[in-house]
């Protein structure tokens, strides 16, 4: 939203800034405020006063938008908003300086929030607290239930507990980095910065993250990192930390001032005069379509690791919100940054709905390997031998050999490639060679023996070793072998676990500003839905860390702003053109499904869409697939709409209807991914473009010409439009990535 | 393996349901138990039917969607297993299986599998929180140290699913173990204690409002529930409430 560019008088400036008119003078002969002579009297300008009232600058530079090939350099088109000023003084003062709306004010003012993960359920909990009214939306049967709830491992916060050498400054290093710098600096420093509160926020909450003896909180390391500031609670921090926010929601609904709609899902954004003001949801218990209608909406509606079809993701999670309010306005960024998380269970069949991750935290304990010889490949293939069997000289540790300093901490990205790169040589460990050895025993035999000896006990007894080992263990990750074993049916305290990559978050997602707005005035985007802070790789346990800075902390204060513009608008109708247009449109739409005399189930066409996303968008890329895979999709889509299958009834409860409508997204959203991956001519994170690598089959990035967020604006008729916004990177020095 | 399932059906909540009978061939034992019912739903769309409707979304046993009453058990045969996490080796071939939605007054059918479990909602809204502003002002987080064994209680308690299979598996529907297991996670915490007794008067009033049963120590809840909340938090309720009522 642009200020208005006031002029003042002497007599008004003061009156303004409640100060006398003496004061005033004073400024302007001792050059504090810059004034200048209009018919001879004294006019000072707003930027003037902005700067009088702000010296150490905080007005947001203009993104700029290059185009490599022809040099030329032109403003992206929208402002990022990212504030002028030292690095660590830029949200401080930001905060300072945006407008804000009174108490009285905010009873007037609505807000739509869809989604209840932790992102959704902490903003419409501080919302609510502010004063605002909000509307919260979800698709499960219950709020409790979002996607954020599987979360396993860990959330990351400064804290520095452990007095290990970590700071604000450290995290924020750290996720620049390990987002191989294709992140916007500011919004991640403040998300270092804000990271302390949310455990503060946590704790008083009641959420119980583990503890030590002392009755002091834990801490445990993940990948990419040096120190430990990760914050759990078993391996069910997700779970823990989003049952918080439940009930921050739950006491806002208690007192009136969130309306929670679950079961409902939103099929469109109401825009009026450019600005959002609205959705279209459908009540998906009796079928029907509702219009709601508030000041601004906030999508935090998660990832779209779905369009591969198998993924970590709850089997609903999907991009439909994401992908309706990219129809209308907003950019779509960095589709292509998508994590490929290195241990998970490898997949067992044909006829498998989803994979199953295993924390990263057990990379803390678990050391990584598969055997250095290929036929002992071929015999544990078989069955021949078992993993146990093979002696410690001949397996190959390839995390430890290849990356000495991390070892089984190196970030996501480059475990999986790793891993990927020794099952394409052959030597996967399964028997459809896609696996490795995530093995325990060191470990069990570490904390046996440092047992045993504050016991007291005999460190030779190797059997009460390995009891106390197991049991040590179990404390820690007992959830985590207790799931891989339901469903392997093998044992991981006696066997190594079989582990595999595969797709678990996206880094990409809506564009947003500063204020996590979108291209769309008064349309928001955060937590996993936003593509603002992992840059091309996300560090483990920083997601829920976002979801929940963006939520409790940035949005509800950002979002005023906005609002304080809107005081007066008074309440929104749903009754207006716009409405009506945009409900009709869902109508049509879903009854087309509804009339299709396919054949052919909707679950046909999004595996189809996921096994091509997954060969030929998947852990590595190359111009031939890629070009291959926009061909492929294209097709597959006008299949879709010619042969899919939906039975059923609309005003009814209806899977397969609601199935089809996020099917119907995702085979567009596959096609951009595709195209942004194609664009992209360098290596860097998640995206692994084989024709940009080092001679070890390292990440080869490019900073002169791709140093960029693409932005991708949508448009009916032609092909998406690239806008660029240029990185700029002030506090942490642009390297290369490396973890050796 | 070659199954014969036997499945409620019910089109919506004001038409009746009876069980269908479908014989289903092909089944692998990795197959999860919703997998299992995934690949019988993509017989019946290749048929031109309609699928079963159930309720499920992480299918790793954590946010509780997945719900099933399998041959007279909430979560099916295996302990401390919600249906999600339930596989096909668990059955062989030939075998006959009974799968129903939970049936409870508070737990209203939608369609076929799925059931309205709002009312737990509700009982959580009527006092489950600490009253914290939300703007991150609060004191450090180690301000006030918790003791592991407190610290691990409350967890224990705090790990329900609330999926439901407590009232399902009672005779009298009582939702006391999943009420419990609320209350005790804040009593065991120094955060929880300030607003007690207002928590458990107000939670258990809406519990009985929504029309579950009274509880009468059966233990059944405790032998289903596929988080393995213990019964220990009943009596912790218990306590709590009676405390509240004579300082009230
Ligand atoms: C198995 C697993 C483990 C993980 N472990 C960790 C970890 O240890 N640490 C970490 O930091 N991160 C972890 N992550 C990542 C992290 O959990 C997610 O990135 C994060 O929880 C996303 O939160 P969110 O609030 O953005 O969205 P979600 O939790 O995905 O919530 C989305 C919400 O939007 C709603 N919604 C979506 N579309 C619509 C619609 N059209 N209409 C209405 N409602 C809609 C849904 O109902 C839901 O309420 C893990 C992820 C997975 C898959
Ligand atoms: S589907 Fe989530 S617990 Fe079963």
């Amino acid at each position: 939203m642009d200020k208005e560019n006031k002029v003042f008088s002497i007599n008004e400036l003061a009156e303004y800034l409640k100060v006398s008119k003496k004061t005033i003078r004073r400024h302007i002969s001792s050059g504090k405020i810059k004034c200048s002579k209009v018919g001879g009297v004294y006019r000072i300008s707003q930027d003037a006063l902005d700067v009088f009232l702000n010296p150490d600058g905080n007005f947001s530079e203009p993104a700029l938008n290059i185009n490599p090939e022809k040099g030329e350099a032109k403003p992206f088109p929208i402002d990022s908003k990212v504030p002028f000023g030292s690095m660590e003084n830029k949200w401080k003062n930001h905060k300072q300086n945006i407008n804000l709306v009174s108490p009285a004010n905010k009873r007037l003012i609505d807000v739509i929030v869809v989604g209840t993960g932790l992102a959704g359920a902490s903003a419409s909990a501080t919302l609510a607290e502010l004063g605002y009214n909000v509307k919260s939306f979800c698709f499960q049967d219950s709020s409790r239930r979002a996607h954020s709830i599987a979360a396993q491992g860990g959330i990351n916060a400064a804290k520095n507990y452990q007095g290990d050498g970590d700071s604000v400054y450290r995290l924020f290093y750290d996720t620049v980095k390990g987002g191989d710098y294709r992140s916007r600096e500011a919004n991640v420093y403040r998300l270092a910065e804000v990271s302390t509160n949310i455990i503060d926020q946590c704790v008083a909450q009641g959420v119980p993250f583990a503890r030590d003896y002392g009755g002091l909180l834990d801490n445990r390391s993940f990948g990419g990192v040096l120190v430990s500031r990760t914050f759990y609670a078993k391996g069910q921090t997700g779970q823990q930390l989003l049952l918080g926010a439940y009930s921050a929601m739950n006491r806002q609904i208690n007192r009136g001032k969130i309306e929670m709609y679950s079961r409902h899902e939103m099929l469109e954004l109401v825009t009026v005069n450019g600005k959002a003001r609205g959705i279209i949801a459908r009540n998906l218990v009796n079928g029907k379509l509702e219009r709601h209608a508030a000041h601004a909406v906030v999508i935090a509606s998660g990832g779209y690791g779905n369009v591969f079809f198998l993924s970590t993701n709850a089997m609903g999670s999907n991009v439909t919100a994401s992908w309706k309010i990219h129809k209308k306005g907003a950019y779509f960024a960095n589709p292509c940054f998508t994590q490929i998380h290195p241990t998970c269970i490898p997949v067992s069949g044909e006829n498998q709905s989803k994979l199953t991750l295993m924390s990263e935290s057990l990379r803390n304990d678990g050391r990584i390997w598969v055997p250095k010889k290929l036929e002992d490949v071929k015999k544990l293939r078989l069955k021949k031998i078992k993993p146990t069997e093979i002696k410690e000289g001949d397996r190959d540790y390839y995390l430890e050999r290849r990356y000495p300093a991390f070892g089984n901490l190196v970030p996501r990205d480059v475990a999986s490639r790793a891993a990927k790169e020794r099952c394409d040589a052959g030597f996967g460990v399964n028997k459809t060679g896609e696996a490795v050895f995530l093995d325990f025993q060191s470990a069990i035999i570490r904390y046996g023996t440092e047992k045993t000896h504050s016991l007291g006990g005999d460190q030779n007894d190797k059997e009460n070793v390995q009891n106390l080992g197991k049991q040590a263990i179990k404390e820690k990750y007992g959830n985590l072998f207790q799931m891989y074993e339901k469903i392997t049916d093998e044992n991981p305290y006696e066997t190594p676990m079989m582990i595999y990559p595969a797709v678990h978050y996206t880094m990409g997602g809506v564009w947003v500003d500063y204020n996590l707005m979108t291209s769309i005035p008064g349309c928001y985007a955060i937590g996993e839905a936003n593509f603002s802070d992992h840059g091309a790789n996300r560090l483990g346990a920083s997601a829920l860390m976002q979801g929940l800075a963006d939520g409790y902390f940035v949005l509800p204060y950002t979002i005023g702003d906005y609002l304080s513009a809107d005081i007066r608008t008074g309440k929104i109708s749903t009754d207006s053109p716009e409405f009506k247009n945009a409900e009709r449109d869902v109508l049509e739409k879903l009854k087309g499904f509804i009339q299709n005399k396919g054949t052919k189930p909707v679950d046909y066409f999004h595996k189809k869409l996921g096994r091509i996303m997954w060969n030929k968008c998947g852990m590595s890329r190359n111009k031939t697939d890629l070009k291959k895979a926009i061909n492929e999709i294209k097709e597959l889509r006008e299949d879709f709409y010619k042969n899919v299958f939906v039975p059923g009834e609309l005003h009814e409860f209806n899977e397969e209807l609601a199935k089809a409508g996020r099917v119907a997204d995702f085979l567009e959203l596959g096609e951009l991914f595709a195209i942004d991956a194609l664009e992209r001519e360098e290596s860097c994170g998640g995206h692994f473009r084989e024709e940009h690598q080092t001679q070890e089959g390292e990440a080869l990035r490019d900073d002169q010409n791709f140093n960029f967020v693409s932005a991708w604006e949508y448009k009916k008729t032609e092909k998406a439009k690239l806008h660029k916004e240029k990185l700029k990177f002030e506090s942490v020095k642009l390297k290369s990535r490396s973890y050796k | 393996m070659k199954l014969n399932l036997k499945i409620w059906r019910q089109k919506n909540n004001k038409t009746k349901g009876k069980i269908q009978d479908y014989i289903l061939d092909g089944v692998e034992e990795d197959m999860s138990f919703l997998e299992m019912l995934d690949f019988l739903n993509n017989k019946l769309l290749n048929e031109g039917g309609e699928p079963v409707a159930f309720d499920h979304d992480c299918r790793e046993g954590i946010c509780g969607s997945c719900s099933l009453f399998i041959n007279g058990v909430a979560h099916g045969p295996e302990r401390g297993t919600t249906t999600c996490q339930l596989h096909m080796r668990k059955f062989k071939d030939g075998d006959t299986i009974f799968i129903e939605p939970f049936r409870s007054r508070a737990f209203p059918v939608i369609k076929d599998l799925i059931v309205d479990r709002s009312s737990f909602d509700r009982i959580q809204q009527a006092g489950a929180y600490v009253s914290v502003n939300t703007s991150g002002n609060t004191q450090d987080a180690n301000a006030i140290p918790v003791s592991k064994e407190d610290a691990d209680e409350a967890f224990n308690s705090a790990t329900c699913i609330g999926c439901g299979a407590c009232v399902a598996s009672c005779k009298n529907s009582s939702a006391m173990l999943f009420t419990a297991a609320k209350i005790s996670q804040y009593s065991l915490l120094p955060q929880g204690k300030v607003e007690r007794k207002q928590r458990a008067l107000n939670m258990v009033k809406q519990m009985d409002l929504e029309g579950f049963g009274a509880c009468t120590n059966t233990g059944a809840c405790e032998a289903q529930c596929p988080k393995e909340i213990s019964i220990k938090n009943i009596a912790r309720m218990n306590r709590e409430y009676l405390m509240a009522n004579i300082k009230k």
